[in-house]
This record gives C-alpha cells, sequence and structure tokens, in this order.
C-alpha cells in the first residue's frame, strides 16, 4: 500500500521531534515506533482513518490511550475468569448428574466446548483484527491480532487433544479423519501459521501483513468447521446448544456455559496482557512509555 | 453431594484417566501460557529500561 504524503509528513515531522537516537544495540524497524502517541492525539497514521477521527472509538486506536484501559480489562477479567471458573466446575462437577448414555466421561465437555468454540471465536476475532489492520493501517489491530493467536492455538489443542481422549471410551477412537476433527486439525495448523509468518520477517510491518492475509483467507475454515457435522456425515456428535433450544440437562447446560464465559474471560485477559507487551515492545521508543509503571 | 465417596470421584466411573487427562492437560496449558506471559513481559521491559537508560 503506498503511503500518503500527509502520512510522510507526520512521520518525519514526529521522527524528528523524537529526543534522541535509539539504542544502538537494538535496530528499529523502520518507522516503527517513530510516532509519539498521546492521550489526545488519534495516531492511526491513515488519511482514510483520520476521517473518521471525531469518534471515541478511533481514541483507542492508539497505543498509548489504549494501554491503561487494556490493563483494567485485564485485571477485571481475571476476576471474573477465577470465579466462574470455580463455579462452573462446582456445577459440572458437583451438582450436574451421570450422564444416561456416556456415563461420567462426559465432563469433559465443560472444557472441550468452550475451548473448540474460542479456538473458533478468537480465529474470527484475528481475522477482524487484522482486516482493519490491512484497511486502515493502525498499529495496534495488528498487535491486538498477534496478540490472541497464540492463545487460539491453544485453545484449538485443547479442543483436540480433549475430544481426542473423549472419543476414545465413546466413540472406540482417538482420531479419525472426518469433517469437524479435520477442520479443527486445519485451524490449528492455521494459527501455526500465522505464528510463525508473523515472526519470519524482520521487517515487522511486512510480518504483519503477511500474516494478516493468514488470517483472512484462514477465516473460510471456521464456518466450514461450525457446520461440518451438519453438512457431511460424521462421528461427531451434533450440536449441543443451538438457537431455539439445547439436548442437554439444564444443570449440565449451565456449568458448560458459565465454562464458556470463564474461558471467555480468560482469552480476553490474557489477550489484553499479551497486547501491553506488544506496546512495550513496539512502541519502546515513545516517551509516554518511561512514564509508565511497570 | 453426588458422588458416594473421593474415591468414587477421582475414578469417574472408571473413566478418571480420560477426564483427568483432559482437565490435567489444560492445567497445565494455563500455567505455560502465563510462564509465557511473564517471561515476555520481563524481556520487553528488560530492553524498555536499557534502551531509555542510554538516552
Amino acid at each position: 500500500m503506498a503511503r500518503t504524503e500527509q502520512q510522510s509528513n507526520e512521520r518525519s515531522k514526529a521522527r524528528s521531534n523524537r529526543a534522541s537516537n535509539p539504542s544502538p544495540s537494538i535496530p528499529l524497524p523502520e518507522g516503527e515506533g517513530s510516532v509519539e502517541p498521546t492521550f489526545t492525539s488519534v495516531n492511526v497514521g491513515n488519511a482514510r482513518a483520520e476521517r473518521f477521527s471525531g469518534r471515541w472509538f478511533w481514541r483507542f486506536a492508539s497505543p498509548a490511550a489504549f494501554y491503561p484501559l487494556a490493563g483494567t480489562i485485564e485485571k477485571l477479567c481475571w476476576f471474573v475468569a477465577i470465579a466462574l471458573t470455580i463455579i462452573g466446575l462446582y456445577i459440572g462437577f458437583f451438582r450436574a448428574p451421570t450422564d444416561a448414555t456416556q456415563g461420567e466421561v462426559y465432563r469433559v465437555i465443560y472444557i472441550h466446548v468452550p475451548a473448540a468454540w474460542m479456538a473458533m471465536v478468537i480465529y474470527l476475532a484475528m481475522a477482524f483484527w487484522s482486516a482493519l489492520g490491512l484497511a486502515f493501517g493502525t498499529r495496534l489491530s495488528f498487535m491486538m491480532s498477534h496478540a490472541l493467536a497464540p492463545t487460539g492455538a491453544m485453545m484449538a489443542a485443547i479442543s483436540l487433544w480433549t475430544g481426542a481422549l473423549w472419543g476414545r471410551p465413546t466413540w472406540g477412537t482417538y482420531w479419525v479423519w472426518d469433517a469437524r476433527l479435520t477442520s479443527t486439525l486445519i485451524l490449528f495448523f492455521l494459527y501455526i501459521g500465522y505464528i510463525a509468518l508473523a515472526a519470519a520477517f524482520d521487517d515487522k510491518k511486512k510480518g504483519d501483513r503477511a500474516s494478516a492475509l493468514i488470517a483472512l483467507v484462514g477465516a473460510v475454515n471456521v464456518p466450514i468447521i461450525y457446520f461440518s457435522v451438519q453438512w457431511w456425515n460424521t462421528l461427531h456428535q451434533g450440536a449441543s446448544v443451538r438457537p431455539g433450544g439445547s439436548s442437554m440437562a439444564s444443570t449440565m447446560l449451565t456449568a458448560m456455559m458459565v465454562m464458556t464465559f470463564a474461558f471467555w474471560a480468560y482469552c480476553v485477559a490474557v489477550a489484553m496482557h499479551r497486547v501491553r507487551t506488544q506496546i512495550i515492545e513496539r512502541e519502546r521508543d515513545a516517551k509516554w512509555l518511561a512514564g509508565v509503571k511497570q | 453431594m453426588i458422588w458416594e465417596s473421593w474415591g468414587a470421584f477421582w475414578s469417574m466411573g472408571g473413566r478418571g484417566f480420560f477426564v483427568w487427562g483432559s482437565y490435567g492437560v489444560l492445567a497445565i496449558a494455563v500455567i505455560a501460557e502465563l510462564i509465557a506471559l511473564r517471561a515476555a513481559r520481563k524481556r520487553a521491559t528488560k530492553t524498555l529500561n536499557e534502551s531509555h537508560h542510554d538516552h
């Protein structure tokens, strides 16, 4: 994408305003961290975005403005995640009855389903931030996407692992190459590909754009995973929860939903922590970071 | 309590390996992720402090 004249003017101005050069031992990628974000200005760095700059949400496109907000969200989400995990596991293990057909092994559902959902949701969130980053050139969007990827990969791995351990006693096999399992495995590989590609370039901006493309193209896989149990014959059971009804006992469903919200809160907390680390890394040249309490 | 004893709880109707194998690996993954988060933050702040000291 060609830089607008306005943007390059803004950048060179910011560069000359910089207090001094960065440490010679840490070479900064071209253009990285050269714009000093402030709490009042919106540094989205692109003419298209500046047209929207009156809107409140663009304020938080500035890493300096988002950094403290992310910290608050993180703390809140840790609290919610811990509280809901305790409540969810209590209901799931001490209130929910034994399943009539599957016995006790069904209790894997309280982590299997939330992990599988989060693996899909996080991928869509990554695609969303990547699209925003590509469209508006916002640095923070790419950082958000990068912050989500490792947790998404972990969720995909957990859903595959717990699925295998659930499948052995109920289906008689750890693994089958059916649509749901295979498409989830592909999701896991997409995460790995995204992470590898983002890290493969010395120029972080190239890594941002290349990995954003994987995030966007790979998003096609998410609806395939979701609808695979309807589209193809599969060993995997159909959706337990769908709009307008559920096939589960209500205490089981309650425990699963509580655990799902716990997983949400955990993922948000981890992503917020990681995005703050990314801001420290990528914006280390900005003066406001010197005043941030670490 | 729906369990007759803690022994019954841990055995999960004979499926303890599969149930606790799932929860155990999740616990390990979460702990590993938290350790990785801390390490990454430490690295980032160390570099940050060094670069600001040089100024």
